[in-house]
């Protein structure tokens, strides 16, 4: 149990999650511009995303298959008559001073994703899906007060997925935000990268008294873009609460920010204070009709989900939950995986070189799982030969490890360097003896009940044969042959 | 200046028969706008490229590459409707000198289409207003009396046709912005069915009112230019899905078996009776014609003003949001904050009207107040479209006055707002049925100021509409009639 600065063993705790979603659609939610992220400010623009006097937008089908698609995958069931409406404020990295976006009839609705948050599998019930246009992007000049506005985001497609208020922790807030996360990429509607800004959460966050019904007083605080981000301000936020309750104070509902490099919260406007958007209909967009047919089409798209692999693996591979989560958790590594069994058909053993030293060199060279600098050909020829026992676990260690940097073939590569494991029972033999004739007080140690000494004598032989001795039937030889 | 005096059509002739040139036509057109412009404030700028396009479009029409009922022809276009080639300020102090980054669909249409667009339009500030004296740059004046208004909000349209600026204008019609001017002027103008003319380009007042359509000496000319600017437009979601207008075959003088509604609720309290007599005279002209004129109440539209003026304003304070300012048009020049200059930029841009109409579109929309307004009024709006569905059931056009007065003398509307937005009881229902009318010439009052008349028709009953209005042409000389200009 994690420490915490305030006593929780009064409160529960409740936790809603707003999160956007920005779309790997092509082009933008009501033009033609680019969304590619990283370019020149101001170069992917046009009269229609800048706000220009008389431009009206037209919108992007794709965007609206997606939204379907995200429903469906997250349980929603699909509003059939929706339409945008204008969320109206004012502020500079909003060209027309209103967003298009959905209040009164979002696309998606009522809905649900499973949790793992540590205390077992969860529901959390999905309030709604919309779709809407993001902002541009404000960069603020410290010495000389200057504020210079990118317009370039200016219309790339959000999703809002606005969840039931379903977590009691932080933790069961970043398993929420991963499972949307993984559920969204393996649709291909979205990358989900948080430190891009592809994925940004505004969490909800009360607490009441243990036990009781009635939800405490909530505060929101908005654009969190890190796990690391959401789970302090959650922890600091309900410190916060519990704090104002135990002096006898009111938790004030209001809008909060968090300010991660001095890891503290703090008000950015009250309920008083709040916006009045003025929400009205897009007069702009026609209301749209989604079809049954439409949605069986985008139904009959959607791929094996994380969760269905995930059982998949467990029943067919007979994988642990936890490698079978870990494994689903990217789609390019599940797939990645797939290909590899199919090839070799040990989905332990491929597991086994993925999960471990394939998610290090992946961590160590800043790559994601769609980058693997190998086929799963090559992984499959490895696994096959520690299989077949023709090389031991240190040296497929060191193949791997090569396979990952140089890209080499397994197969030539063993047989060139003459790594094949030396399990011929005359030569192993052989060597155990010399190696007791070479080590008496080891010998004497073990012989004394100094079992450690075992170990001594086996690494001298796996030493000499850099690695390629059957360690297993060494063990056993030196084992037996003391044992006169 | 002869030439200036032609229809579109007959200019055509003459140009097509190498009796002139455009060249010649334009030369003679700039030369006619420089002196009469200072009199009647009809354009706000004019196009400098207007001779280079002129020689384009003449070796065009020789190389037989443009052959369009348009080629050739000087028109002018309404300011809200966006140009490269010349501003668009809409009539306000916060676009001044905004050169739009590209051209609205309507005007690459027509310049397809071979029309040389001679400048932009003056109009009441964001077409907000009745009788073009909201403008920024000054109130656009009344060919017929100077001391007059044109009406609103498309008064530089009418006046540039009207004060041969032009051959024929676009405006735009919200809720009467076309037809009401169109009356004031004797000029015969053209509100399509909402979706038929695409807004791409049409800087917005109320989006789903806002429509652009032709004003024209005449319903020939007017038919011809709504035919080159109508059709589905791809970057206009609310764009119909149809190709463009074709009044060839109901250019017909019959109107056997034609039915005519005429509302009396109308022609009861509050309307001049010389317009009451001429709307009666003018049913007599349309019987003879063939057509069946019958009295009848339509319901609802009593509650169409106050309707029409919450939607539009609560339309337009979310439109007109993005004049912030910040990246286009008014900047302040002293702000201290962010907040200060959002205020800075907008007090000293807008004029009293525009402010006005956002505030009270603000107001509407508010959380706690939009369903006692913004709701109720759409669903006023629903009602009258069923009113008139009811009625053209019944008859293949009402026939109605334009405005319930002629156009009044300048500063006198502003002084009474209230009557001056009631003055639009007459062509607000038509906007927010989203049905089409045509507005014509049906006579003049004792002091020789036009009186207008207008047909409204079912969604897409324009080529119905089209053809009453040319029947009746045919035998009535209203349209004909001329201003007698101060300079020629």
């Amino acid at each position: 149990m994690a420490e915490y600065y305030s006593d929780r063993s009064k409160y529960d705790v409740v936790i809603g999650l707003e999160v956007h979603v920005e779309m790997s659609t092509k082009t933008k939610i009501f033009c033609g511009c680019s969304t590619a992220f990283g370019a020149e400010p101001n170069t992917q623009t046009c009269p229609v995303c800048t706000g220009m006097p008389g431009v009206l937008p037209v919108l992007n089908e794709q965007v609206v298959q997606n939204a379907i698609a995200a429903g469906l995958a997250t349980n929603c069931e699909i509003t059939q008559n929706c339409k945008f409406d204008r969320k109206n404020y004012f502020y500079p990295d909003l060209p027309k001073a209103f967003q298009t976006s959905q209040l009164y009839l979002p696309i998606c609705r009522n809905g649900w994703v499973e949790i793992n948050g540590g205390n077992g599998k969860k529901k959390v019930r999905i309030h709604q899906i919309h779709m809407e246009e993001d902002a541009g992007k404000l960069s603020h000049h410290d010495n000389t007060g200057e504020t210079f506005i990118d317009y370039n985001r200016c219309g790339v497609p959000l999703m809002e997925i606005v969840s039931e208020p379903d977590m009691t922790s932080a933790t069961e807030a970043c398993a929420y935000m991963e499972a949307l996360a993984a559920i969204m990429s393996y649709l291909g509607v979205s990358d989900c990268k948080l430190e891009e800004g592809s994925m940004r959460g505004d969490i909800n966050v009360s607490i009441k008294p243990k036990g009781s019904s009635v939800l405490g007083t909530r505060t929101e605080t908005k654009n969190l873009n890190s796990f690391k981000a959401i789970t302090r301000a959650i922890e600091w936020e309900i410190d916060r609460q519990i704090d104002l309750l135990e002096n006898g104070e009111k938790v004030v509902q209001e809008t909060r920010r968090w300010d991660d490099e001095k890891g503290i919260g703090y008000t950015m406007r009250s309920k008083e204070n709040a916006h009045d958007y003025r929400y009205f209909p897009e007069p702009d967009l026609a209301p749209m009709h989604i079809s049954d047919k439409w949605i069986a089409e985008v139904k009959a798209k959607i791929p094996e989900l994380p969760q269905q692999k995930q059982a998949r693996y467990l029943n067919e591979w007979q994988l642990s939950e936890y490698d079978a989560g870990m494994i689903v958790r990217s789609k390019a590594l599940a797939l990645f995986c797939e290909e590899t069994v199919a090839l070799c058909n040990e989905p332990k053993e491929v597991v086994n070189f993925l999960m471990g030293d394939g998610l290090r060199l992946l961590n160590e060279n800043g790559l994601d799982a769609k980058d693997m600098p190998f086929a799963p050909k090559q992984l499959s020829d490895l696994v096959s030969l520690v299989v077949k026992g023709s090389i031991n676990k240190t040296t497929a260690k060191a193949v791997f490890e090569k396979i990952f940097r140089e890209n080499i073939d397994p197969i030539e590569y063993v047989k060139a360097n003459n790594l094949e494991m030396v399990s011929d029972e005359e030569e192993l033999v052989q060597m155990v003896a010399d190696v007791i004739a070479a080590n008496p007080k080891s010998v004497a140690d073990y012989k004394g009940g100094k079992k450690a000494a075992l170990g001594f004598l086996v690494g001298q032989i796996m030493r000499a044969t850099k690695g390629r001795a059957n360690a297993a039937r060494v063990n056993e030889l030196i084992r037996e042959m003391l044992q006169d | 200046m002869s030439i200036l005096k032609l229809s579109v059509k007959e200019l055509r002739k003459k140009i097509t028969n190498k009796e002139i040139s455009v060249p010649e036509v334009v030369k003679a057109q700039l030369a006619h706008i420089e002196k009469t412009n200072p009199l009647y404030n009809a354009y706000h700028d004019i196009n400098k490229n207007a001779l280079l396009r002129a020689e384009t479009v003449q070796k065009e029409i020789e190389a037989g590459t443009l052959d369009s009922a348009f080629a050739g022809v000087p028109v002018a276009v309404k300011d809200n409707i966006c140009t490269t080639e010349m501003t668009t300020t809409c009539g306000s102090k916060m676009l001044t000198g905004f050169h739009s980054p590209y051209n609205a669909t309507v005007v690459k249409r027509l310049q397809k289409a071979g029309a040389v667009i001679m400048g932009k339009a003056n109009m009441d500030e964001f077409a907000m207003g009745s009788t073009s004296e909201t403008c920024y740059y000054g109130a656009v004046k009344n060919p017929w009396n100077p001391e007059h208004v044109s009406g609103g909000s498309s008064g530089g349209s009418a006046v540039a046709v009207a004060s041969y600026g032009a051959f024929a204008s676009l405006g735009s019609d919200t809720g009467g912005s076309i037809r009401q001017p169109a009356a004031y002027c004797n000029m015969t103008g053209v509100k399509p069915t909402y979706g038929s003319v695409s807004r791409f380009g049409l800087v917005a007042y109320g989006s789903s009112l806002d429509q652009i359509g032709p004003i024209a000496h005449n319903i020939e000319d007017a038919a011809a230019m709504l035919a080159i600017i109508s059709g589905y437009d791809d970057q206009d979601s609310t764009s119909l899905k149809q190709g463009p207008f074709d009044f060839n075959d109901c250019l017909k003088e019959d109107l056997e078996g034609k039915k005519i509604g005429i509302p009396m609720n109308y022609l009861g309290e509050g309307i001049d009776p010389e317009i009451k007599a001429a709307i009666y005279e003018a049913a007599k002209k349309l019987s003879e014609l063939g057509a069946e004129c019958e009295e009848f109440i339509l319901p609802m539209v009593d509650y169409a003003v106050p309707a029409y003026y919450i939607i539009a304003s609560a339309e337009a304070s979310s439109n007109l949001s993005r004049f912030d300012g910040i990246k286009y048009g008014y900047h302040p020049k002293k702000f201290t904050d962010l907040e200060d200059l959002y205020l800075t930029a907008r007090s000293e841009g807008f004029g009293m009207e525009v402010k006005r109409r956002i505030m009270l579109g603000t107001f509407a929309l508010s959380s706690g107040y939009y369903d006692a307004y913004y709701q109720k009024a759409l669903k006023v709006k629903a009602l009258i479209k069923q009113a008139f569905d009811g009625a053209f059931a019944k008859y293949d056009t009402i026939l109605s006055p334009v405005a319930p007065t002629v156009a009044p003398k300048l500063g006198e509307s502003l002084n009474n707002l209230l009557q001056m937005y009631l003055s639009d009881i007459y062509t607000v229902s038509v906007n927010l049925a989203g049905i089409p009318a045509v507005s014509l010439p049906c006579g003049f009052n004792k002091e020789n100021l036009p009186i207008g008349m207008q047909f409204l028709g079912q969604a897409l009953s324009e080529k119905t509409l089209v053809q009453l209005a040319y029947a009746y042409q045919s035998i009535t000389e209203h349209h004909h009639k001329k201003p007698q200009l101060e300079v020629l």
